[in-house]
């Protein structure tokens, strides 16, 4: 293997220092002049008709200087175009408890307040849907009247692969259950937060803590109907998001607005209550699924069936619903293989993307039915899902493309470091082990708004100083993107990290990239970091050789020339402008310390680059990724195509107190298949980040809600787990090498999440013999288990 | 109100509603922002700072409460480029991702080394266990405080 000088070596974030020293500022740190505080009175319904709103003695009050009502923004939005359903401010009904209805821009905070108080609105409470269930029944009276449909339905997808009778008919034993998820919600520790400036030329510059710079810049663009080079966004440190900052917001536009209206600089931050109304996250599932499965033929069929309790607006809902069915088509293969999701609107705070959008719930389903197959046919769990995997290079029932899997080994290692054989049913009572494996997208082949433009654009400047600046739109939520993008240029460049300065994020500034979600930042705006910077030691390299009066290497461009998996016959089509997905830059020369080498001559960088720097000035070079076209041709073909998967298998040992019910979970073997793990220390913050997430889902958190309200809108009622829950944690990151990944790199952000949840359900059942259909698996319910038994 | 307080090793005197908290005091009076409003209800802990050396949630306690004691926070933890070896071992081990409850989780950690030279890893979990991170599992976070207490 090539020997990298930074890839594959552990670095600290490149922001590290500022955070640790308080210096890092997030939007709500950010001072801009003289705003006004604006705060926003919510909807204290469920579902009611606005019949009127009064702002004329909130107006009046001290220190107001602007409100601001729905009639006032007419134009919806959403993050996906086909599901723009969403007001900034409720104009004529409210559909959620804490909805904006008006807002206020004061002075001060308290002033905001107390003119809140004053804003009267009339309701007329119509009746609410608050269940899944009670949304599809047939009723005139519909929350999202717009569209032509008879109930509350907002999405129903389907998908048949291969022949369910002959699948369940060649099974030699069937699983079934229904399962019952709640909702659990991102808990980010900052919370959503906008400033807002404004300059004499009638530009508006939104600082706000967003995952989604260019889909914010967009629905700004729509809603206030403001050309898009008026607005300039801007994302500071953020706080985490986990895709809870992933959409556009109804108090982005309403900060924009008020400050247009004001003409005043403004300034928002919501209380962690607001947080909580606004949630977004994973939708409350349940589901029916069946499995048919024989020894040797492996997974017979599979059968799902969905519904997804969406909330009172679409947000990602369309997308959700395809991932409930399509992330099950990995990472074993399945011939006869079909789901339906149902996303239904309900009167409740929306749901949306959430650290393994969509997959999670059903992965839950399925790796729990799978034990329960393994069991009846006395089959090894771990042994029998690894005969299962796909393989690499194939393609999945469903035109998903396998390129790199690294899991057969992965699973392997992960049963020798727990000692699963010397474990696995031969633990005592209330001591147990369990297995489950993961699938999911190293980004979305196909970008939400359908166009030829290139999924990242990164952007080199280097000049007599340098130093190299590194522009991307991709944004830092946290887990280190800029560092990832530092890293890869400073490798090619041979420069050190302190060398390359990000600006990443702001509309103004940074090509286009499409955001931080579907774990998509590492492959595509790394792949567009790696040929920028390819294209940068092309420059430097033409002046070196110069220099040395050489001539020039011939490069071979990887378009079409690369030797990776072809789906069919077809290879795949890149963009002519495209260097190549990870593409090689073996140049015969050799670039590090900030030296330039060739056989036995030096030259330094800085010598190289004044040298490139004549008759040119700056140099500037960029680089893009696209996606190669993928899939099939059926209808929702297009949901879940990616240019490479990542797969993972837990290993998880726990002990059940069988008086308490009470679960601790002691030890998780996690083996994650990231292609390469170009930073080490980086991937294992994600699958401990993972871990904790996927432990509180597991164990201790569900949204709940009463007359639609939600019950537990703090930290003390809905609990996420502290340092004592952690278990002890093994980590397995070998490299499978993804060729079109840069540097091999695939997904780590998210995949690992979701197969914890069943290999915890797993051992429950191998410590105490229950297994549980619904999450949390709280000590209630297990104990309830045992008292049946 | 007129308000004296010591902050960092500094005198600071602001006029101030009586009301307010030592964090929005820090936040918006002296633009102290590296202590982080998480939830302003005392859940989540990223408001943590020192009054005379032990770790207070900022949001919980008045300004004027403060008064007669000294405030530290995030900010006042490094002098110059001399950063505390907590800080260090933070940035080394990985354990900052989003950052936001990195200043609390600092200030944690120098009020249990500086009580306890050699804590055990039940008292780390313990002296973290009142502010919440959402990335990393804390699992990082224990081993930086475990490491500046080895060096």
């Amino acid at each position: 293997m090539t020997e990298y000088h930074l890839i594959g070596k552990s670095l600290p974030q490149i922001h590290a220092w500022d955070k640790v020293t308080g210096q890092a500022k997030y939007t709500d740190d950010l001072r801009v002049a003289r705003p006004l505080i604006i705060k926003i009175l919510r909807s204290p319904h469920a579902s009611a008709l606005i019949v009127s709103i009064k702002v004329d003695e909130a107006i009046k009050m001290p220190g107001v200087r602007g409100t601001l009502i729905g009639t006032e923004i007419k134009n919806t939005f959403g993050v996906l175009p086909i599901s723009k359903d969403e007001p900034a401010l409720a104009q004529t009904a409210v559909r959620y408890v804490g909805e904006p209805v008006a807002a206020v821009a004061a002075e001060t905070e308290a002033e905001a307040l107390l003119a809140l108080e004053k804003i009267q609105v009339e309701y007329k409470i119509t009746p609410a849907v608050l269940t899944g269930e009670q949304a599809l029944l047939n009723t005139s009276d519909r929350i999202h009247p717009e569209l032509k449909k008879s109930n509350n339905l907002h999405k129903r997808v389907e998908q048949t692969f291969g022949n369910l009778s002959e699948g369940f008919a060649a099974a030699e034993t069937m699983v079934e259950g229904e399962f019952d998820f709640p909702s659990v919600t991102h808990a980010f520790t900052e919370p959503h937060a906008t400033q807002v400036e404004l300059d004499g030329q009638g530009n508006v510059t939104l600082y706000s803590a967003t995952q989604v710079p260019h889909y914010l810049h967009r629905a700004l663009h729509e809603v206030l109907e403001i050309p898009m080079h008026k607005i300039r966004v801007v994302k500071p440190h953020l706080g985490g998001g986990f895709g809870g900052k992933s959409d556009p917001f109804p108090h982005e536009m309403i900060s924009a607005k008020l400050a247009l209206k004001t003409g005043r600089n403004t300034r928002l931050t919501f209380t962690r209550e607001e947080v909580f109304f606004s949630h977004h996250g994973r939708h409350p599932t349940k589901i029916k699924m069946k499995m048919g499965v024989a020894k040797e033929k492996g997974i017979t069929a599979l059968e799902g069936k969905m519904l997804i309790d969406g909330g009172a607006y679409g947000s990602f809902g369309v997308v959700t619903s395809y991932y409930n069915g399509v992330l099950l088509q990995g990472p074993y293969k399945i011939n006869n293989f079909a789901f339906e999701c149902q996303r239904v609107y309900t009167n409740k705070p929306m749901c949306g993307a959430m650290r393994g959008h969509g997959g999670v719930n059903p992965r839950f389903a399925g790796e729990v039915l799978l034990d329960e197959a393994c069991e009846k046919l006395a089959l090894d769990p771990c042994e029998f899902r690894l005969k299962n995997l796909h393989q690499a290079n194939t393609l999945a029932p469903n035109q998903f493309r396998i390129t790199s899997q690294g899991l057969s080994q992965g699973l392997r290692r992960a049963m020798e470091k727990s000692q699963w054989q010397q474990k696995f049913r031969q633990l005592p009572f209330g001591h147990g082990i369990g297995v489950a494996c993961g699938f999911f997208i190293s980004g979305s082949a196909l970008p939400i708004h359908w166009n030829e433009m290139p999924q990242s654009k990164v952007r080199l400047t280097v000049d007599y100083d340098g130093g190299v600046t590194l522009y991307s739109g991709a944004s830092d939520i946290g887990q280190g993107s800029d560092t990832m993008l530092a890293q890869i240029a400073a490798e090619v460049l041979g420069l050190p990290m302190s060398m390359i300065k990000v600006i990443s994020a702001d509309t103004r500034l940074t090509p286009i990239d499409l955001g931080s979600y579907s774990s998509r930042v590492t492959f595509m705006a790394g792949n567009a970091a790696k040929n920028a910077a390819v294209s940068l030691r092309r420059i430097l390299t033409k002046a070196a050789c110069e220099l040395w009066k050489i001539p020039e290497p011939s490069y071979v461009d990887s378009c079409g020339e690369f030797d990776f998996f072809r789906q069919g016959n077809r290879p795949p089509q890149w963009n002519k402008n495209f260097l190549g997905p990870n593409v090689d830059y073996t140049d015969g020369l050799e670039f590090r310390d900030e030296k330039i080498l060739y056989q036995k001559q030096t030259l330094s960088y800085l010598e190289v680059l004044r040298k490139a720097l004549d008759h040119t000035g700056a140099l500037e070079t960029s680089g893009i990724y696209v996606s190669p076209k993928l899939g099939g041709t059926f209808k929702g073909a297009g949901a879940g195509l990616s240019p490479a998967y990542s797969m993972t298998a837990f290993i998880t040992e726990l002990k059940v107190d069988p008086e308490t019910g009470f679960v601790k979970v002691l030890k998780v073997t996690c083996a994650h298949d990231c292609g390469r793990a170009l930073n080490p220390q980086a991937v294992e913050g994600q699958l401990e980040g993972s871990i904790h997430m996927g432990l509180g889902q597991a164990l201790m958190e569900a949204v709940t809600h009463h007359d639609g309200a939600v019950m537990n809108a703090n930290f003390l009622d809905y609990k996420i787990p502290s340092p004592f829950e952690m278990p002890e944690v093994e980590l397995i990151y070998d490299d499978s090498g993804e060729n079109e990944g840069p540097f091999g790199a695939k997904e780590v952000g998210e995949g690992a999440l979701a197969p914890f949840i069943p290999s915890i359900a797993n051992a429950i059942y191998d410590a105490v013999g229950v297994r549980l259909k619904t999450l949390p698996m709280t000590p209630d319910k297990i104990l309830q288990e045992l008292l049946k038994k | 109100m007129e308000l004296k307080l010591k902050v960092n090793g500094v005198e600071y005197v602001r006029s101030v509603d009586p009301g307010i908290t030592l964090l929005d005091y820090l936040r918006e009076e002296l633009t102290l922002t590296g202590t982080k409003k998480g939830c302003d209800l005392g859940e989540c802990g990223c408001c943590t700072v020192h009054l005379d050396g032990k770790p207070i949630l900022s949001c919980l306690m008045l300004a004027v409460e403060a008064l007669g004691h000294e405030v530290t926070t995030i900010e006042g933890v490094a002098s110059g480029n001399k950063y505390h070896p907590l800080q260090s071992s933070m940035v080394e081990e990985g354990a900052i991702q989003c950052g936001f409850c990195t200043p609390a989780m600092v200030m944690n950690g120098i009020y249990l080394l500086s009580k306890n030279k050699k804590p055990t890893s039940l008292e780390i979990k313990e002296c973290i266990s009142g502010t919440l991170c959402r990335c990393t599992g804390y699992t990082k976070i224990e081993r930086a405080i475990a490491r500046a207490s080895h060096d």
